[in-house]
């Protein structure tokens, strides 16, 4: 498990990282605007907030320890009536705004991602697991979505609230100020002590959330296969050591927090403590009166409050920084796959592609001095080498890790050649964009992969501007009208996830009708009719005959029906060509294809004749 | 239904009661150390600086005389100073083990949720996991676990709070003045009132939104299990502008919610707000007519504070609930599917016996009849071979089997014995099945194969992938037998997760196999060397292939045709081919292949 860590999950190890929110922030740059207006609203709250107090004092001095008879109450009623409007309507304002960045950002960090997800090849997704993934874009994102709206409009009132008191409590009476001021450097070794700890906490909680999720996606992915092997109790074991660690790892977390605040509010008591007692006497020596007094200790019971929601936002931040380095790795993830930016400015990206300027493709295609290493170090194809003209058909046979499917995905340019080129009409394919090539692709898996939707989605899912009657024609061509027409609502008829509810063989046909409607140029069938039934086969072969004439074409079959019209047959062995030529001259050859094929049919005509022989024999020994 | 969810949240609770519970009394330990704080600053404002008689309860009066009372005081003002310092380390003590409790307590929470869902997930029967959006269901196992966790950590002791600092506060105010306590309560109830209205508003707006997320995770979860198809037929764009509008969606429902978020909050605000302007001028014109002292508006000031705090809390903690209803709505609406259910008194017996299908109709939820009146025997310990179309039934016959399904009519015996009386995991241990899309788990192959029998030694597990003829490919792999599979591993070819598969069932000990379609990616050679490893295998056991290829269902000793749901003809493979029919048909195509093959071959040879 541990070697394959790095595939899941990246392990974070730096401390608090401003460079990571300053990342974030840029990221973020269309919200400035109104995270500016969210600041302002908390500058209006806390000044105000600052105010209450001051108020408070002048009404106890003025109008009671002074006690001059027919001063009148409105003034002071009137300027507190225009403070509560003020903070209403600040408080109005900073929670719809922040409840906006919130969904905003949440939008954003999601569309990035996903645009993102939609730009990393193959490669990618082969040691990525879509739990984890979907535990970035989902819970990550959420929780520093929350940070940006509300993290922010408790850091920016405490900070200005804090400043605010602290120039107050200075022009009101400095000495009793310093007393306060005391501790804030006890309070910021405090922090720094915890920082760390609570950020390592929250990267384990982050951690395990994301495999849990992994967990969960697996779990209901896989429950058909779990119930086929009774593997439910097993399975829910395995589970409940995972909750079971992020229950502890959670509750390490929490207690790291919970220890943390009080802390602080024991600390900054001192504080208080101290200001009471210097005032008093102060008070008593007559330097100082009693509504200062009055209002310095509320001053410092409050100053407290700020560094108290300053520290809760620090904690917050510590939570932040392990979904915020999850999330910006993603999003910082080089494609191993990119086009250059000469071509994205001549072709187009994946999500505007300038048509316009697109060659038509031909359909020449040329390995030249292929070598390809899989991401593991396992290296399939060594200098490789393959020309095929235009229009032509090729089939490549071999046994299993022969490397067939690493042709096709170079070619599809899934993956790129580790050293090499592919050409495609005599250039290099990494002149042109990707989609430019995939485009122009029909690519049929030996697992299809439908999408929930009605059948006549999934037809016309690689070219949405097809009519109904073309999508229908091509069903027709591959022989899938008649059980489609058998579906309760025909065309119509939802397919489920995954196309869940149909057979394999149903969902092959409906791909290759899907990839015949997309038109291609170029065409790939990897094992695309394995689960079709003979018949079937038999009849849609024409079918496929025809579809491929005039397109550049690849084939991996076994079966033989499949291959033997090709132009050329490659046979592959450990990712070398062994044999090449047309069906009847690697007959003519006698070498390792013919014999792939003969021994076959040997052993089949073999052993149909011995158990033929043997149950005759038996049957005669019966019947004496 | 609203009715379950509060079961739901109450068993919650009660499961965890021993937490909550001792951190609601640390917390109300708490809150009632907070009002002291107030209590010793009004005691040196008003008793040791102006002189005022003292409001502290008898016996501390009588310490404080002990020590010299007022005079002493004010010369060592530095003890009151060191008991609000002590009254906020008991506090904080206090705090720390409530923020503890709390946690250890919506973390058990938390945790059991997960492990119902996913436990009870694993239950659910197969027609379910056919029809419902494996993303929906990992948002509602995630995302509202989630919002649960948090009302919980966050939330619930806040209740506790509030009610004990409404209580407290009342306790302390009225004495100093019933007028003014009955002023700073006038707003309260308008308060309720309000929040409650709002409670509901708010249940509705996030229910909308929680499914607008739901339905945005289905398509980002649809996404990257079909990317390879999206980039492969270059359609990112289009699937963006799906996920746009799903992620749109949500932003806006939600942006709705904060609508609300802000007008209750400002609303309260602004209620509170002028509630203590109220009192304030109250007391002020009370203080000024010599009716309370100085000391008694900190302390009023102070507690009204207290008193209209917590009633604004309660808005959060009814905003904050509302969304936990909903999501343990969700939640629920999973834990309250069916499970598969075995009869009363389900039987384990050994299944070795003839397997019966007599009349059976089948057809799934949605759809036709996929087998109509179908009946046929399978000898104890013989090969049955099924041969039909795409479509016509072979996979449900597999399916129903091991009772992944019911059929509603007819009954299907094992030995005599219906199988809707085998308990089922009993059944489904005893039959083995190897499905046509196989899943592999994220583990090593090795445990993969092991999976189903972990007993099994190294010898079993190599042996077994031997016959599955999976030995090869997993050797020769970089990391052998410690290869990642599944998600988050290799990709495997589909031949090769195939004969994975295999090999995982043939580790188990099985009276039945049945394979459906389990060999359509591995090659002819291969296919024949798994079936004649099986042979010697599995000598006694009943097994049942699904195949088209002749080559594979030849040597069953019996076959069968099904088409369209019916069994049109069964017999041996020379009986079958010496009469028009499908097998004959299909046969005549595979085989004149070969012939071709043959007569090309030599032909060549000639020239």
């Amino acid at each position: 498990m541990s070697d394959f860590s790095y595939l899941e999950e990246q392990d974070y190890t730096k401390k608090f990282d401003p460079k990571l929110f300053g990342k974030l922030f840029v990221q973020l740059r269309r919200h400035w605007k109104s995270m500016g207006f969210v600041a302002l609203m908390m500058v209006v709250l806390a000044v105000t907030d600052v105010f209450i107090p001051l108020l408070t004092r002048h009404a106890i001095d003025n109008y009671i320890v002074v006690n001059e008879a027919g001063q009148s109450l409105l003034p002071f009623i009137l300027v507190y009536l225009v403070i509560i409007a003020l903070q209403v309507s600040s408080i109005f304002f900073f929670i719809l705004v922040a409840g906006r960045i919130e969904s905003r950002v949440n939008y954003d960090m999601r569309m990035k991602g996903f645009r993102k997800l939609q730009e990393l090849p193959f490669s990618y997704y082969d040691r990525t697991s879509v739990g984890f993934l979907m535990s970035r874009l989902t819970s990550d994102v959420t929780h520093l979505a929350e940070a940006f709206g509300w993290g922010l409009v408790d850091l920016v009132w405490a900070s200005i609230f804090l400043i605010s008191v602290t120039i107050a409590m200075l022009i009101i009476n400095w000495q009793l100020a310093l007393l306060v001021l005391l501790v804030v450097p006890v309070l910021a070794v405090i922090t720094v002590w915890f920082q760390k700890r609570i950020l390592k906490a929250q990267r384990e909680v982050r951690k395990i959330n994301s495999r849990i999720t992994g967990s969960f996606n697996e779990g209901i992915m896989g429950a058909k296969t779990t119930k086929t092997l009774v593997l439910e109790a097993q399975n829910v074991a395995e589970f409940e050591t995972l909750t079971g660690n992020m229950r502890k790892a959670a509750v390490r977390a929490a207690t790291l927090s919970a220890l943390f605040m009080p802390l602080v509010i024991a600390v900054s008591s001192i504080a208080s403590a101290l200001v009471l007692g210097q005032g008093a006497s102060q008070v008593l020596g007559g330097v100082l009166s009693l509504g200062t007094l009055t209002a310095f200790v509320s001053y410092s019971v409050q100053f407290f409050h700020p560094i108290r929601d300053i520290a809760a936002a620090f904690s917050e931040l510590q939570r932040i920084q392990a979904a915020a380095e999850r999330v910006v790795s993603l999003l910082e993830t080089e494609p191993d796959i990119k086009d250059s930016p000469e071509v994205v400015a001549k072709y187009g990206d994946n999500f505007r592609p300038k048509k316009e300027n697109w060659e038509k493709i031909q359909g020449a295609v040329e390995f030249r001095d292929v070598t390809f290493r899989y991401k593991d170090g396992e290296t399939v194809l060594t200098h490789f080498n393959l020309k095929v003209k235009p229009g032509k058909t090729v089939a490549i046979v071999g046994p299993t890790g022969a490397g067939k499917s690493t042709i096709v995905n170079l070619l599809c340019r899934f993956y790129e050649p580790t050293h090499g080129s592919i050409l495609i009409d005599g250039r290099d394919y990494r002149e042109r964009s990707q989609l430019w090539l995939q485009s122009s692709l029909g690519y049929v898996l030996q697992e299809p992969h439908l999408f929930s939707g009605t059948v006549m989605d999934n037809l016309r899912y690689a070219n949405p501007e097809a009519t109904e009657e073309e999508a229908m024609a091509a069903a027709r061509l591959v022989n899938a009208d008649a059980f489609i027409q058998k579906m309760d609502k025909g065309y119509l008829s939802q397919v489920g996830e995954g196309g869940g509810r149909l057979s394999t063989g149903e969902k092959q046909l409906i791909s290759f009708a899907r990839a015949i409607l997309h038109n291609p140029r170029l065409f790939v069938l990897d094992e695309a009719t394995s689960s079709v039934d003979t018949e079937t086969e038999m009849l849609i072969q024409h079918a496929i005959e025809q579809t491929l004439a005039g397109r550049t074409s690849f084939i991996i079959a076994h079966r033989l029906s499949t291959i033997r019209k090709a132009d050329r047959i490659l046979l592959l062995e450990d990712g070398v060509i062994t044999e090449e030529g047309r069906h009847e001259e690697l007959l003519a050859k006698r070498g390792a294809y013919y014999q792939l094929y003969t021994n076959q049919f040997r052993e089949e005509a073999a052993s149909a004749v011995l158990g033929a022989g043997k149950r005759e024999k038996e049957k005669e020994q019966k019947d004496k | 239904m609203k009715k379950r969810n509060h079961r739901l949240m109450a068993r919650l609770i009660r499961e965890n009661l021993r937490y909550f519970s001792w951190a609601a009394v640390l917390s109300i330990t708490s809150v009632l150390l907070g009002f002291f704080t107030p209590a010793v600053l009004a005691e040196v404002l008003d008793n040791y600086l102006q002189g005022m008689p003292s409001r502290l309860p008898g016996f501390i009066t009588q310490w404080v005389n002990a020590l010299g009372g007022r005079e002493y005081m004010r010369a060592h003002l530095w003890i009151p100073g060191l008991t609000i310092v002590l009254i906020s380390v008991v506090s904080g003590a206090c705090n720390f083990l409530k923020g503890r409790l709390t946690a250890i307590g919506s973390e058990r929470a938390a945790r059991r949720l997960r492990n119902d869902l996913y436990a009870h997930l694993q239950e659910l029967p197969f027609a379910y996991h056919s029809k419902t959006p494996t993303g929906d269901l990992v948002q509602r196992c995630t995302s509202d676990v989630d919002t649960t966790r948090r009302f919980f950590a966050m939330q619930l002791l806040n209740i506790v709070d509030a009610l004990m600092m409404v209580g407290i506060a009342l306790a302390l105010l009225i004495p100093i003045s019933l007028k003014i306590t009955l002023i700073s309560m006038f707003i309260m109830p308008a308060l309720f009132l309000f929040a409650w209205q709002f409670f509901k508003l708010i249940i509705k707006a996030f229910r909308t939104a929680d499914e607008a997320e739901g339905h945005m995770t289905t398509v980002l979860q649809e996404n990257l299990t079909g990317v390879r198809v999206v980039q492969a037929f270059g359609q990112a764009q289009r699937e963006l502008e799906k996920y746009d509008a799903a992620a749109s969606d949500t932003r806006d429902k939600f942006m709705k919610l904060s609508w609300l978020d802000a007008i209750y909050w400002s609303s309260g605000d602004l209620m509170g707000m002028l509630q203590t302007l109220l009192t304030l001028v109250f007391c002020l014109m009370e203080a000024r007519a010599g009716r309370i002292s100085v000391g008694d508006i900190v302390v009023f000031t102070s507690y009204i504070g207290m008193l209209l705090w917590p009633v604004r809390n309660l808005g959060r903690v009814l905003s904050q609930g509302g969304r936990t209803m909903v999501a343990l709505e969700r939640i629920d609406e999973i834990l309250r599917q069916k499970q598969e259910k075995d009869v009363d008194g389900a039987i384990t017996p050994e299944l070795m016996g003839d397997i019966v299908f007599a009349r059976v109709n089948f057809k799934y939820e949605e759809g036709g009849e996929v087998l109509k009146d179908l009946s046929f025997t399978i000898k104890a310990g013989q090969t049955a071979a099924i041969l039909g179309a795409t479509g016509s039934g072979k996979s449900s016959i597999a399916l129903l089997l091991q009772r992944l399904y019911a059929p509603q009519s007819g009954s299907i015996k094992i030995g005599e014995v219906d199988i809707q009386s085998i308990q089922r995991k009993h059944l489904r241990n005893r039959v083995g099945l190897v499905l046509q899309e196989p899943f592999l788990y994220s583990k090593t192959i090795y445990d993969n194969l092991r999976i189903a029998a972990p007993e099994a030694n190294k010898q079993q597990v190599e042996a077994a992938a031997s016959d599955a003829q999976a030995l090869q490919f997993i050797e020769e792999s970089e990391k052998g037998w410690d290869t990642m599979v599944g998600e988050r591993g290799v990709t495997l070819s589909g031949g090769q997760k195939q004969r994975a598969a295999i090999a995982r069932t043939l580790l188990k000990d099985n009276d039945v196999l049945i394979f459906d379609d389990s060999l359509s990616a591995v090659d002819t050679q291969t296919d024949a060397r798994i079936r004649e490893a099986l042979k010697e295998r599995s000598r006694d056991v009943t097994t049942l292939i699904i195949s088209h290829r002749i080559l594979t269902l030849s040597q069953a000793d019996i076959i069968f045709v099904l088409e369209e749901g019916r069994i049109t003809d069964s017999g041996s493979h020379e009986q079958l081919i010496s009469r028009p029919g499908l097998y004959q048909r299909i046969h005549q195509i595979q085989s004149g292949l070969e012939d071709e093959f043959v007569a090309q071959a030599s032909l060549e040879q000639s020239v």
